[in-house]
């Protein structure tokens, strides 16, 4: 047995190695092994990554503030006076409390219900109780700062609309790390200033990751949603493109509506007839009617980028969709809808009613749910096995001008790996000493 | 306050619900369109959005044609947990009567189970409703299921 073959079994994490260097294997234990969910926390969302936090026009205002998870860490992220988006740890400097319990609101200053220290809005502590004592008595030692004592602070940047955190001390900026794809494909949607809709959640009984490897798999999205495939919103025979960054997280997947035909569908198709319906039509049509944003007729976009972020727009839907990691059995998905300021009140319907495809309850989403949860519940008691990725071949992870390929899973599992410090070994690298033998 | 409705039409109001909720639980999906008018609205929206006037809903269903196709791609298209449904519905109180539309709310709950047995809490919520007095039989006018319970456990297929 070559090194290769056991090392993904090795229980000590600083020698557990990927399978092969084309990521066309996962093992299965990543989705379910809490001390590589612990060094995920640590190394993906504490790590070289920016972490999606929320929309700008969830915090229109100067002191709006939202609470989110990166990862397992609390954030809250607000709007300053001047304008520009600060975010801090969710956990006071003093013993521990959650300083902001609500969900989303508005405050110029956060107290801490707990013994009341008192921050900005910045996550600056501005006022301790009791700092002097209490007549004469208590107090702090004369050389307390709170200038020592803030909230710890990510960095924040945003792109068009979207606000992002990093828990890095020296993040690259957030455009080297985002890269031209996903530049390009969010400059062809967030070309307005956004409204939001509102949001939808979701609690899935599946391993943070699988939701990624779901979201970047084209190949299931023809022949898991029926209803896409039946009314053309999307179809693996459409003309379609995979887009993957240079590292390998981050992806693209979009297809283009009404680019295949009826001769194309009925061959590709006739292995899935029974649940492919040629003649199932909608009592309904309104559902799908659809003003298209944009000219290029692309119907169905997903982008996704490492470690907690998809942006969709199918058909008129626009979301973004932030992943949150409970632990390795668990996630919680969240929606966030917008249209943009100026849409009409047509418009802005017409988004509305599409929501029926998308979300929890979607008749183009609802079966990635279950898909998932399906895979956590048959590799809990895996040590072993690996997952077989290999549609679209194997070699370099690069674009390809279909949507036929786990290009982008491959690519996923490179840049996780790599952020875990998993890659595989070089050839005739040694083998790193046991951690205690 | 006098009720607006008289004791034969409350237990009508009553039977409803029940009926309702069995419909779903026996998974007779295709009764349940006969349970609204043909332009009737049935909306389940998150508590979170309702509360802070957003729009988005979970299920938007506009007219008897709309709810059919939920039920027609629920059962020929879509692929979802192999579960069933228990309605547990309060008693109806009634808010308000336009001629032969009655304004109601219930509380709800949904309890799920899975092929091993295993129930659990799927949904929590109230609804507003309005309903039509017909002579035949009432239905839902108006439907707006807001839902407490709106990190939704895995996912939405069957309506609540
Ligand atoms: S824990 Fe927050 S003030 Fe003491
Ligand atoms: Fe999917």
């Amino acid at each position: 047995m070559q090194d290769s073959d056991y090392i993904f079994r090795e229980h000590d994490l600083d020698r557990f190695r990927w399978p092969d260097a084309d990521y066309a294997h996962t093992p299965y234990r990543v989705f379910k092994d809490s001390a590589i969910y612990e060094r995920e926390m640590e190394k993906v969302f504490r790590g070289p990554t920016w972490g999606y936090l929320a929309l700008e026009a969830e915090l229109p205002e100067a002191g709006s503030f939202k609470s989110v998870m990166l990862g397992n860490t609390p954030v809250v992220v607000s709007r300053e006076e001047d304008g520009s988006f600060s975010a801090f740890v969710n956990r006071c400097a003093h013993r521990g409390a959650t300083v902001v319990r609500e969900e989303f609101g508005k405050a110029d200053t956060h107290a801490c219900i707990y013994h009341q220290w008192c921050y900005s809005s910045a996550g600056d502590l501005v006022g301790v109780p009791y700092r002097r004592g209490v007549s004469g008595k208590g107090g702090y030692p004369k050389d307390f700062k709170p200038a020592q004592h803030g909230l710890r602070k990510l960095h924040v940047e945003s792109y068009k609309g979207l606000i992002f955190g990093s828990l890095q001390n020296e993040p690259g900026t957030l455009m080297a790390y985002l890269g031209p794809h996903i530049k390009e494909h969010l400059d062809r949607i967030l070309v307005k200033p956004l409204k939001v809709l509102g949001y939808h959640r979701q609690r899935i009984s599946a391993n943070w990751k699988l939701y990624f490897e779901n979201i970047k798999d084209p190949y299931h999205a023809g022949l898991l949603h029926m209803f896409a495939a039946t009314f053309g919103t999307y179809r693996s025979t459409q003309e379609g493109y995979t887009l993957v960054s240079d590292g390998g997280g981050h992806s693209i997947v979009y297809s283009v509506m009404g680019t295949d035909d009826h001769d194309s569908v009925s061959e590709h198709y006739k292995d899935v007839k029974d649940k492919y319906q040629t003649d199932f039509q909608l009592n309904d049509g309104t559902l799908l009617q659809w003003t298209p944003d944009f000219d290029d007729g692309i119907g169905n976009l997903i982008i996704s980028v490492f470690p907690n972020l998809v942006v969709q727009q199918i058909l008129n839907t626009l979301a973004t969709r932030q992943v949150r990691p409970l632990g390795p059995d668990g996630m919680e998905l969240v929606w966030t809808f917008f249209g943009f300021e100026d849409d009409d009140d047509t418009l802005t319907d017409d988004r509305l009613r599409q929501l029926n495809l998308v979300g929890p309850a979607g008749y183009i989403s609802m079966e990635d749910g279950e898909a998932i949860r399906l895979v956590q519940q048959a590799i809990q008691g895996e040590t072993d096995a690996t997952s077989f990725i290999q549609m679209g071949g194997l070699g370099p992870i690069v674009d390809a001008d279909h949507v036929v390929t786990e290009v982008c899973t491959r690519g996923f599992w490179k840049q996780y790996a790599q952020t875990m410090e998993f890659a595989p070994r070089e050839e005739g690298a040694p083998v790193p000493e046991k951690a205690h033998d | 306050m006098t009720s607006p409705i008289d004791g034969d039409l409350y237990q009508r109001v009553q039977d409803l619900y029940q009926n309702y909720g069995h419909a779903i639980d026996v998974d007779d999906l295709e009764a349940w369109p006969e349970f609204f008018t043909a332009d009737a609205r049935y909306c389940v929206i998150p508590r979170e959005n309702h509360d802070r006037g957003l729009p988005a809903a979970l299920i938007d269903c506009r007219g008897r044609p709309m709810l059919l196709d939920r039920v027609v791609a629920l059962r020929t298209a879509n692929i979802y947990n192999i579960h069933f449904d228990r309605h547990l519905v309060s008693p109806a109180v009634i808010t308000g009567r336009d001629g032969d539309v009655l304004e109601s709310r219930v509380n709800f709950t949904v309890m799920q189970t899975d092929q091993s047995g295993v129930t659990r809490l799927f949904a929590a919520g109230v609804s507003y409703d309005r309903i039509r007095v017909e002579e035949q039989r009432l239905r839902f006018l108006d439907r707006r299921l807001v839902l407490d319970t709106y990190g939704v456990p895995e996912l939405l297929a069957t309506p609540l």
